[in-house]
């Protein structure tokens, strides 16, 4: 059976088409050649023991091994908690355009986490280990805040980044 | 054929039949508006507790138990209810045929109603200041998630209603084209029923559990990836209505034709299956979904776009052929010519302007690389205010207003307050979300009911003042419009009564109505499977992924 299509019709579909095939396209060529990907990473994690060296993965996310430290490849890591409400430690320092590889972990319910004027945003899912690399590239000290609903004092929990130029940067405690 | 097509039109519909169906729409409308009316001075509340500038009223725990009302009445009362009314008078008329059961529909409406009053009582007492996204592991009062359910299979009710209805006629139509409107309104119908699996699965087998103390414990990435299936879909659910009044009522207010009928049936196929198995890229920033998902669904997200720049294309279309109609000339003249003091066409033409810049703020989110920019900001809420809020409301007042003579018998209150209560609605609600989506862009996170802890940074704080300023005079001109909606609605009841011809209802006709249409734009089934087809292939890996990831759960957590 026929269908009566207008000629006018034929082109606003191929027009229409050719929008959402270049939009695929650009989107494919960041994330293929930029390697430009959201934050994924299906790693569990047993959120209601994070302070116990045991359990499933357990030991990493332990108060002595919070913070800005080294990778084994020299990549500069941030291991950081979000819990009600705050997250630990409260302030960290990294130096300006660096890759800095943040893991995050959830203490209790669901958080996000935000710091303006990057694209540093991902949520933190009880159970799950956030994973993310970015690149800061503005100096100055950047509110970290959580940006899912986790209770009623969602909007006082914070933390603060500061980003320095790369010479003022050195690791201030050695965390193994 | 010709002979039974003139046979259909001539039916009319008896009397007993057009009561009952009017009963059933008014009090759907009813229930609808009623939430509206308690939603709408809640939203103008938060936006004047968040701006800080009026200590008074700063509070978190109403601000939070107003915010989740809010959503939950707006998203969940407001839409569904509206779209069972005009679902229940849309598959009368247009079909010319009599309900299956009244009956039945009652009790859908009985179901759904004892819900929301459940969810309120939670809502309301501050047992449930969860969001209207629920998000576990926090977990709300019981009889939240117990009236959230019955209020879901309530609207099931009226799903099967819009399907017998359409698979009656067409057994006594062999052949013919379903009613556009008619063929529209029941994939919405079906296209409820399968987005709202995900959320069903999730409160049933999950949150009414855990919170009823049977089970201690729950996997809140599971919740999140079954919630996803639902939250796109469930928008366009909302949506397709709005669209329904553009194709099938607008023409003939406009005084013209509908461009094209089979055009439309490929858009309403397309929103169909395109709009429920892309829901992950609400997922963009979780950790529990791989990247190769996520860029799946990016795919199906922009595909959504083809219907809705269909529906652009054929309702601009259409308006120019009723202002061309009424002596408009020239490439833009027959916008000139249009009349704008036609309730209809005003809010059409409304909605269109939102959606074009809505619709772009959309591609934003679903960029699989831009979405880091803005999720969770407060561009979010300042893009679905424009959407539904805008785009798809102010159709539902289009609706309401053509309808509520018609279904009361009564002459429609003041077309001048009509009008003016639909351009405050649009001029209030660009007021309210230009300056959000703003807020957005320079790092204001959303769903907080004060900014006060972030005076650290105080450069940036100082940066949102001003959005944070005019953000108030919006919300104030949604309130006094949504309310003067209310007031329209009930000074109509105390209008005189109009003719009985008045109040016949009758939908536009395409410049070339089909006789018949391809079998695939008049199918149910074919649908169906394809959506059960893209559905697995979609969601069903990062679903049953939870059963052998090994993930150590959670307990669940207070507010
Ligand atoms: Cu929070
Ligand atoms: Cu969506």
């Amino acid at each position: 059976m026929s269908i009566h299509i207008d000629p006018l019709e034929k082109k606003w579909i191929i027009m229409t088409s050719v929008i959402v095939l270049l939009t695929w396209v650009l989107i494919i060529y960041y994330a293929a050649v930029e390697n430009v990907h959201p934050p994924s990473n299906v790693e569990v994690i047993d959120s209601a023991h994070l302070h116990l060296a045991s359990g499933v993965g357990g030991g990493e996310f332990m108060e002595d091994k919070l913070g800005v430290h080294r990778d084994a490849d020299g990549t500069l890591v941030v291991t950081m908690v979000a819990a009600r409400y705050g997250f630990y430690p409260q302030h960290v320092e990294v130096p300006i355009n660096t890759p800095i590889k943040f893991r995050m972990a959830s203490f209790d319910v669901l958080h996000g986490v935000l710091i303006p004027f990057s694209n540093m945003n991902t949520m933190i899912v009880p159970g799950y280990v956030s994973e993310l690399t970015t690149n800061f590239t503005r100096l100055g000290d950047f509110p970290v805040i959580c940006d899912e609903y986790c209770g009623l004092a969602h909007a006082y929990m914070y933390g603060m980044i500061k980003i320095v130029p790369k010479d003022d940067f050195k690791l201030t405690a050695e965390v193994h | 054929m010709a002979t039974s097509s003139i046979k259909t039109s001539e039916l009319a519909l008896s009397a007993a039949t057009t009561d009952s169906t009017n009963k059933l729409a008014f009090w759907n409308f009813f229930v609808a508006f009623a939430a509206f009316a308690l939603a709408l001075p809640m939203g103008a509340y938060q936006v004047l507790e968040r701006s800080g500038m009026f200590p008074a009223l700063e509070n978190a725990a109403v601000y939070y138990a107003s915010t989740s009302t809010h959503g939950v009445l707006m998203a969940y009362v407001l839409s569904t209810y509206f779209i069972m009314g005009f679902g229940y008078h849309t598959a009368v008329h247009s079909l010319k045929q009599a309900l299956w059961s009244p009956r039945f529909a009652w009790v859908g409406f009985w179901m759904s109603t004892i819900g929301v009053v459940l969810a309120a009582i939670a809502l309301l007492s501050g047992n449930a200041s969860i969001l209207y996204t629920f998000y576990p592991p926090e977990i709300a009062h019981p009889i939240f998630y117990i009236g959230a359910a019955l209020l879901v299979v309530g609207s099931w009710f009226w799903c099967v209603l819009m399907i017998v209805s359409t698979v009656q006629w067409k057994k006594a139509n062999p052949g013919k084209p379903v009613p556009l409107i008619m063929y529209g309104t029941v994939l919405n119908a079906l296209l409820w029923l399968w987005t709202s699996l995900g959320v069903a699965a999730e409160v049933v087998f999950q949150l009414i559990p855990v919170s009823l103390g049977w089970v201690d414990t729950l996997d809140p990435g599971l919740a999140r990836v079954l919630f996803s299936e639902t939250l796109h879909g469930i928008v366009y659910f909302w949506l397709f209505p709005a669209y329904l009044v553009m194709y099938a009522i607008l023409p003939k207010e406009a005084g013209g034709k509908l461009f094209s009928d089979e055009f439309a049936r490929i858009a309403f196929v397309m929103l169909f299956i395109f709009s429920v198995p892309i829901g992950m890229h609400h997922l963009y920033m979780d950790p529990m979904v791989a990247a190769g998902w996520k860029l799946l669904h990016m795919f199906g997200t922009f595909m959504v776009a083809v219907p809705t720049m269909i529906t652009g294309f054929t309702i601009i279309a259409t308006m120019e052929i009723a202002g061309r109609l009424r002596g408009g000339t020239g490439l833009f003249g027959w916008l000139k010519k249009l009349d704008y003091t036609n309730p209809v066409v005003l809010a059409s033409t409304l909605s269109l302007l939102m959606l074009t810049v809505g619709g772009w703020g959309g591609v934003i989110n679903a960029a699989y690389a831009l979405d880091a920019l803005i999720h969770n900001t407060q561009w979010i809420p300042g893009h679905f205010h424009l959407i539904y809020g805008g785009t798809t409301v102010i159709m539902y007042f289009a609706a309401a207003y053509w309808l509520w003579p018609k279904i009361t018998g009564h002459q429609l209150y003041s077309n001048k307050l009509v009008l003016t209560q639909l351009w405050l609605w649009f001029f209030g609600m660009w007021i309210t979300t230009m300056p959000w989506h703003y807020l957005g862009l320079i790092g204001q996170p959303r769903r907080v009911d004060t900014v006060q802890a972030y005076q650290q940074a105080e450069e940036l704080v100082r940066s949102w003042d001003f959005s944070m300023l005019i953000m108030n005079i919006g919300a104030i001109m949604l309130l006094v419009s949504g309310l003067l909606f209310v007031y329209i609605l009930f000074m109509t009841s105390r209008q005189p009564t109009i003719s009985k011809a008045e109040q016949e209802v009758s939908y536009a006709e395409a410049i070339h109505p089909p006789l018949r249409v391809p079998t695939l734009l008049n199918s149910l089934s074919f649908w169906n499977w394809a959506m059960l087809i893209y559905l697995i292939a979609s969601y069903g890996y990062p679903v049953l992924q939870f059963w052998f990831i090994g993930t150590p759960e959670s307990p669940q957590w207070g507010i």
